[in-house]
């Protein structure tokens, strides 16, 4: 496996982090081998506020990858830029080729057909059943014969074990089954990568592990290229073959889950171990707490 | 207000209505595709015309009856108690039906319809579809624009015949206007013009709440507050335009 990337400095006297490249990139798909995704020097900014500066992730084909980070790091932005719903300020976004950002809206259509997307919520669409959620996509994008439509449906919600479910509405639904609904209907048109956001948020141990044992199953049995945008250590580490820690809007880390629990780098064994306190500071930036009571 | 914030709003009103245009072109685009689903538009049709109904008829039977009084004091002051049907249907017809019916209409679906896709927004569904590759606008926004448009004049020509029946029963039954004078001196009086002119309104009218509640709802921040906010700017600007353009359209129409 390859040898831990190390990108993070220490702690500075002024306590705030700052980030540098200390070696070179040691990616999944080496630069001669095509990446599916390809994320290059990315900078994007929401206001004043710069969510990335510099970040560049390469997804091998057929592999799965992870993109890990506190809270507030952007995970779910860098799945939004991939998906072309975001521009970036500068750097480039290739994902099957194609340079996403400078896409017309026909052709970014044309790419998502390829790439279907899992939601931390789910985002069922809560007027129709659960056969008609999964059925959406392929009612939307071809002409199937409702007899051919229903098997194909059928098919995937046994996937994911919910067949018995097709007639519920999604507000009858718990939190693990809607997940799974989803993830029935993002895979209902075959896509070749499938984007997953916070896949185990707020879910029981039982969900997470069907939802678990399901990504790997799709990625083996189907080869869907999978990218899984999440901070559960420990189910991250069970699933992964190659693993991205995004802070301060670089990435700081990257290897395989094995090589970052060796890891010593500071941030790493903060966000490994869920230390509150650390390069990631447990404080949003204020001046200073003494000062501030004192002052009339 | 300094004449520079002066100058900020403006400028920001002039933006807010290029955009509502642009949204507007973009709905219209989408239109030709969700007239091919007919499932989609009578379904729409059915939420904003159907579902309004009863507030429409009952608000209606009331409006008749309160014109027929109100008409049948002011005729009989000048022993013109026979021509109160005139005086409603006139009035109905080509005023308070097409105003009244837009109101009741921005109040029930249109802050129904704002809140629904607002909902949707905030739940991510609108998001989801676009990464499946399904534009929101031609699935969700053009449906609906086009269900308030259609369903405007239909709940209008309610509001008329129920506002119409209210009058009569004031009239004939309870101040013992013969009914064929009534019907007759309506039938003579209405004419073609008086019916386009409330058939136009409306259809304004549908249009211009419509597009408010769908633009509100579709552009709505992803909160609580967000939806609230948007279903509140619906019913206000879209009562505060349409008693705009009536008097505009009436200037015209006169």
């Amino acid at each position: 496996m390859a040898p831990f990337r190390r990108a993070w400095s220490s702690r500075p006297p002024s306590g705030r982090c700052t980030l540098h490249r200390s070696q070179p990139l040691n990616k999944p798909a080496e630069e001669s081998v095509p990446a599916l995704i390809d994320v290059r020097d990315v900078h994007y900014a929401i206001g004043t506020h710069a969510v990335f500066s510099g970040l560049s992730v390469r997804v091998a084909p057929g592999s799965i990858t992870a993109i890990m980070g506190p809270s507030g790091t952007g995970k779910t932005t860098l799945l939004r830029l991939i998906m072309g719903q975001m521009r970036p300020q500068s750097g480039t976004i290739t994902v099957f080729g194609q340079n996403v950002p400078k896409l017309a809206r026909a052709e970014l259509y044309a790419l998502r057909q390829r790439v279907g997307m899992l939601f931390q919520s789910g985002a069922l669409l809560t007027g129709m059943t659960v056969f008609d959620n999964v059925a959406f996509p392929v009612r939307e994008h071809a002409q199937l014969p409702e007899s051919v439509l229903r098997e194909l449906v059928l098919m995937k919600l046994q996937a994911v074990g919910l067949r018995g479910a097709a007639n519920l509405m999604p507000s009858e639904l718990s939190g693990g089954m809607a997940r799974r609904v989803a993830l029935a209907r993002a895979i209902v048109m075959d896509p070749e990568v499938l984007l997953y956001d916070e896949p185990f948020v707020g879910l029981d141990p039982i969900s997470k592990g069907v939802i678990l044992r399901l990504i790997q199953s799709l990625n083996r049995a189907m080869k869907i290229t999978s990218v899984l945008v999440s901070h559960d250590v420990p189910e991250i580490s069970s699933i992964a073959d190659y693993t991205y820690l995004i802070a301060g809007g670089k990435v700081v880390a990257e290897g395989s889950p094995a090589d970052l629990e060796q890891d010593g780098t500071a941030v790493v064994k903060q966000f490994i171990s869920g230390a509150p306190d650390g390069p990631v500071p447990f404080h949003y930036p204020a001046e200073d707490y003494f000062a501030q009571l004192l002052r009339r | 207000m300094s004449a520079r914030e002066a100058d900020i709003g403006l400028r920001g009103r002039v933006i807010k209505l290029g955009a509502v245009t642009r949204f507007l072109l973009r709905v219209l685009g989408q239109s030709g595709p969700a007239l091919r689903r007919p499932r989609l538009l009578i379904e729409q049709i059915y939420n904003a015309g159907a579902r309004s109904l009863v507030i429409i008829m009952l608000s209606g039977v009331f409006v008749g009856m309160v014109l027929g009084l109100q008409a049948y004091d002011m005729l009989a002051r000048f022993g013109s108690e026979s021509a109160l049907g005139v005086a409603a249907a006139l009035g109905l017809i080509r005023e308070l039906g097409p105003v009244l019916t837009a109101l009741l209409f921005a109040g029930r679906a249109g802050t129904a319809l704002a809140s629904e896709i607002g909902l949707m927004g905030a739940t991510d569904q609108i998001t989801a579809m676009e990464m499946m590759a399904v534009d929101p606008i031609r699935y969700v926004v053009a449906p609906r624009f086009l269900g308030g448009l259609i369903a405007m004049p239909l709940l209008t020509g309610i509001f008329d015949c129920v506002g119409l029946y209210g009058t009569q029963l004031i009239g004939v039954t309870m101040m013992r206007i013969p009914q064929g004078t009534f019907w007759s001196q309506l039938v003579a009086a209405v004419e073609l013009r008086d019916i386009r002119e409330g058939v136009v309104k409306s259809l304004v009218f549908g249009l211009t709440c419509s597009l408010v509640a769908v633009y509100e709802g579709y552009y709505s921040e992803p909160t609580a507050e967000g939806v609230g906010l948007a279903t509140t700017r619906t019913v206000v600007t879209s009562a505060v335009l349409i008693l705009m353009l009536d008097y505009v359209m009436t200037a015209i129409f006169l």
